[in-house]
């Protein structure tokens, strides 16, 4: 992932000419939105609570440096440690330094997207150690070494078939059947032994509550449960932004999460941790960590524009109804978050040098705006975003990385058409005429004409249609 | 790392005061909205819960140890575990005498000790519940030095016991009367139904990892 840039262009080309692909993504995104929509038959409802939610996040981002230090207080005096990273390098770094104490051997993970972004397990398994994703889509996905096409759904590339081909392949013993309950049951065989022996646990964190040191976790599987629950040892990793102000804001979080990722009521389990075991207690780990990361969101959160990114409750709703995504799969991004949140969390975060094509991959037909559970203006930051790839200087990583002579000069040109009637009138009466015959294989208008054909322009202009009609020019 | 913790600190505090941003105010009204009336509420717990495979006993205060030995005798279940330090762990040990007698097996030692035993032969675990919440349908279990996390967890079958005494309107209601701000456990729960996934082709399949079945024991009031 590292190394050359990720070529969206290509990639999605690829995506688009594989219709076995296409048509596991348009079935499982068709499902979910109706799914969704099921969960949300009373308008007044919807908005009122969403109104709330985006509340509670902006509330919670309006204090974020206070409550990350009243998190960490009451962390502590629950027993929880507290660990900060900068980096995804020193997010690594203090995880294995916790597990080199624990002298661990192995680790089962529930989900975590900011493991992800840490590229943790590649980390953990040149270090020796063995690591097992358990969430059932995470664990397909990690045996097919590939990476998550979904936030929510990491596995929602692959149909049954494609599976079953991979348990047998995989997991001894395994049988060649296509069927979901005798694969899932395949796999409950398989980790309940790793659970059983893991050194450590590792997690996500849907939300950290600042007032009483609690980590929010959310899942149906009980994988979440066993990996904080089992093992001696668990290690939390949240982005900083996770953190809410108080317990009260949990329950609008938690009612629109699951509604709009899933279109479930509520997950199976809703998950609050405030501590190790204390003692006296028969279970839960000995020791909790919960590791901040900031990797970039700290110069997401300067611009009070992009802020708004920070609110993003990771439902995943917004790749479920985005056009884009829905075609060219979730692979194609070669990111960890894909779909809208992605193509504008992922610049902000890797710079728009190695992701400036990401903005782009958008018909800003502000699906995604209008599902968001805490209303992010996704496509305005898109458009913002695009306008800083061409900016040097501004406020995102590597902002200016694509600007380009040619393209400026054609904006300044188009400007300048614009702001003068008679250089508009010129210029549209010359398209007119002569616009039909210049060849759709000219430089600049093949990127247009060679997926879309090239319109044709009429014979006269609208200003002379309106003149014709008797109306005055101003 | 505290290096990090501070120029993270700072760096937050000085660009938020740079922009400072105004909140809305959180208006929980369309949380406190949702009411049900009281001899809704239990009707519609069991008909979310059921929706996702939840099983159901009725049983009064009195009678629910005999209930339970019948349905675990009824589904050929061999094996209990239950927390011997609570008050229904004690009542479920003494409605012994009148119905056939499963295998009672107390959680009275440190999960190690009983790591294996848990993970490979016990099939059905006991719990209590602090109540459940109309608007999702969901148990609330507060698991304690008592009554453990794993209880709930690892045993194929989990049962859980609710009073028809504590049941709420929505999550927001429950964590605001019993007052959890002040004294969250180590962990707290919310229970929806067995564990499930559809990360097969949206495949909805029961019993991944945690418990395959859960059945509520209502002990009506
Ligand atoms: S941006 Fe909104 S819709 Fe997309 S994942 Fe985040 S919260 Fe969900």
């Amino acid at each position: 992932m590292d190394g050359n840039a990720p070529d969206f262009a290509a990639a999605s080309r690829a995506a688009l000419a594989d219709p076995q692909l296409r048509g596991n993504f348009r079935r499982a995104m068709d499902g979910l939105m109706t799914k969704r929509a099921a969960q949300f038959p009373d308008a007044g409802e919807w908005h009122g609570v969403r109104a709330l939610a985006a509340a509670v996040r902006l509330r919670a981002l309006s204090k974020l440096p206070e409550l990350l230090e009243t998190l960490e207080e009451n962390c502590t005096r629950n027993g929880i440690t507290v660990h900060w990273a900068a980096t995804t390098e020193e997010a690594n770094a203090i995880a294995l330094d916790i597990l080199h104490k624990a002298n661990a051997k192995l680790v089962v993970k529930g989900k975590s997207m900011v493991t992800e972004e840490m590229h943790l397990n590649a980390v953990l398994e040149k270090d020796g150690i063995e690591v097992l994703e358990s969430d059932l889509g995470e664990y397909i996905v990690q045996l097919d070494g590939t990476m998550p096409a979904h936030i929510i759904m990491p596995a929602i590339h692959l149909n049954t078939k494609q599976i079953a081909h991979l348990f047998k392949r995989k997991i001894k013993d395994a049988e060649s059947r296509e069927d979901a309950a005798y694969l899932t049951d395949l796999a409950r065989r398989v980790l309940r032994a790793k659970f059983q022996a893991a050194d450590v646990g590792m997690s996500g964190v849907n939300a950290a509550v600042a007032e009483t040191g609690t980590l929010c976790l959310i899942e149906n599987e009980g994988n979440g449960r066993m990996c904080t629950t089992v093992p001696p040892v668990h290690i939390a990793f949240m982005g900083l932004e996770k953190v809410v102000e108080k317990l009260e804001d949990v329950p609008p979080v938690i009612s629109l999460l699951p509604r709009s990722a899933t279109g479930q009521p509520i997950t199976t389990y809703v998950n609050m941790i405030s501590g190790p075991r204390k003692d006296g207690e028969k279970d839960g780990p000995r020791e909790v960590h919960l590791v901040i990361l900031d990797n970039g969101r700290s110069s997401i959160y300067a611009d009070p524009e992009l802020r708004d990114t920070l609110r993003c409750i990771r439902c995943g709703a917004c790749m479920n109804h985005c056009p884009v995504y829905t075609k060219v799969g979730g692979h194609a991004y070669e990111a960890p978050y894909p779909g809208p949140i992605g193509k504008i969390l992922v610049p902000q975060i890797e710079g728009l040098e190695k992701r400036g094509a990401m903005p782009h991959a958008c018909t800003m037909c502000n699906a995604c705006v209008e599902i968001c559970p805490v209303k992010i203006p996704i496509v305005e930051i898109m458009g913002r975003l695009r306008v800083e790839a061409v900016k040097p200087g501004g406020a995102v990583k590597d902002g200016g990385a694509k600007a380009s002579r040619k393209e400026s000069m054609v904006w300044s040109g188009w400007a300048a058409m614009n702001a003068s009637p008679t250089a508009y009138r010129l210029a549209t009466m010359a398209m007119s005429r002569l616009g039909n015959a210049a060849p759709s294989s000219l430089p600049m208008l093949k990127e247009w004409t060679n997926v879309r054909t090239k319109p044709r322009f009429a014979g006269r202009t609208l200003h002379d249609l309106a003149r014709a009609k008797g109306i005055p020019d101003v | 790392m505290s290096d990090a913790r501070n120029s993270i600190l700072t760096r937050l505090r000085a660009t938020r005061d740079a922009h400072p941003p105004t909140p809305p105010a959180s208006d929980f009204a369309p949380i406190e909205a949702k009411q049900w009336a009281a001899e809704e509420r239990l009707p519609r717990i069991r008909r979310l819960m059921e929706a996702v495979h939840t099983e159901f006993l009725d049983a009064t205060k009195a009678d629910w140890p005999q209930v339970l030995r019948e349905f675990l005798a009824r589904e050929g279940v061999g094996s209990l575990l239950y927390a011997p330090g609570t008050e229904a762990g004690k009542q479920l040990v003494e409605g012994g005498e009148r119905g056939p007698i499963p295998t009672l097996i107390p959680y009275d030692r440190p999960l190690e000790d009983l790591k294996p035993q848990l993970f490979e032969t016990i099939e059905a675990g006991l719990t209590t519940t602090r109540g459940a919440i109309a608007e999702t349908g969901s148990l609330i279990l507060w698991p304690t030095a008592e009554e453990p996390r794993t209880l709930s967890l690892i045993p194929h079958i989990h049962i859980a016991l609710l009073r028809t005494d504590a049941l709420y309107d929505t999550f927001l209601q429950a964590m605001r009367e019993q007052g959890w701000a002040q004294a969250m456990p180590t962990n707290a729960l919310l229970v929806s139904g067995p564990s499930k996934t559809a990360d097969i082709e949206q495949t909805l399949a029961y019993g991944v990892h945690g418990p395959k079945r859960l059945v509520v024991l209502v002990i009506h009031q």
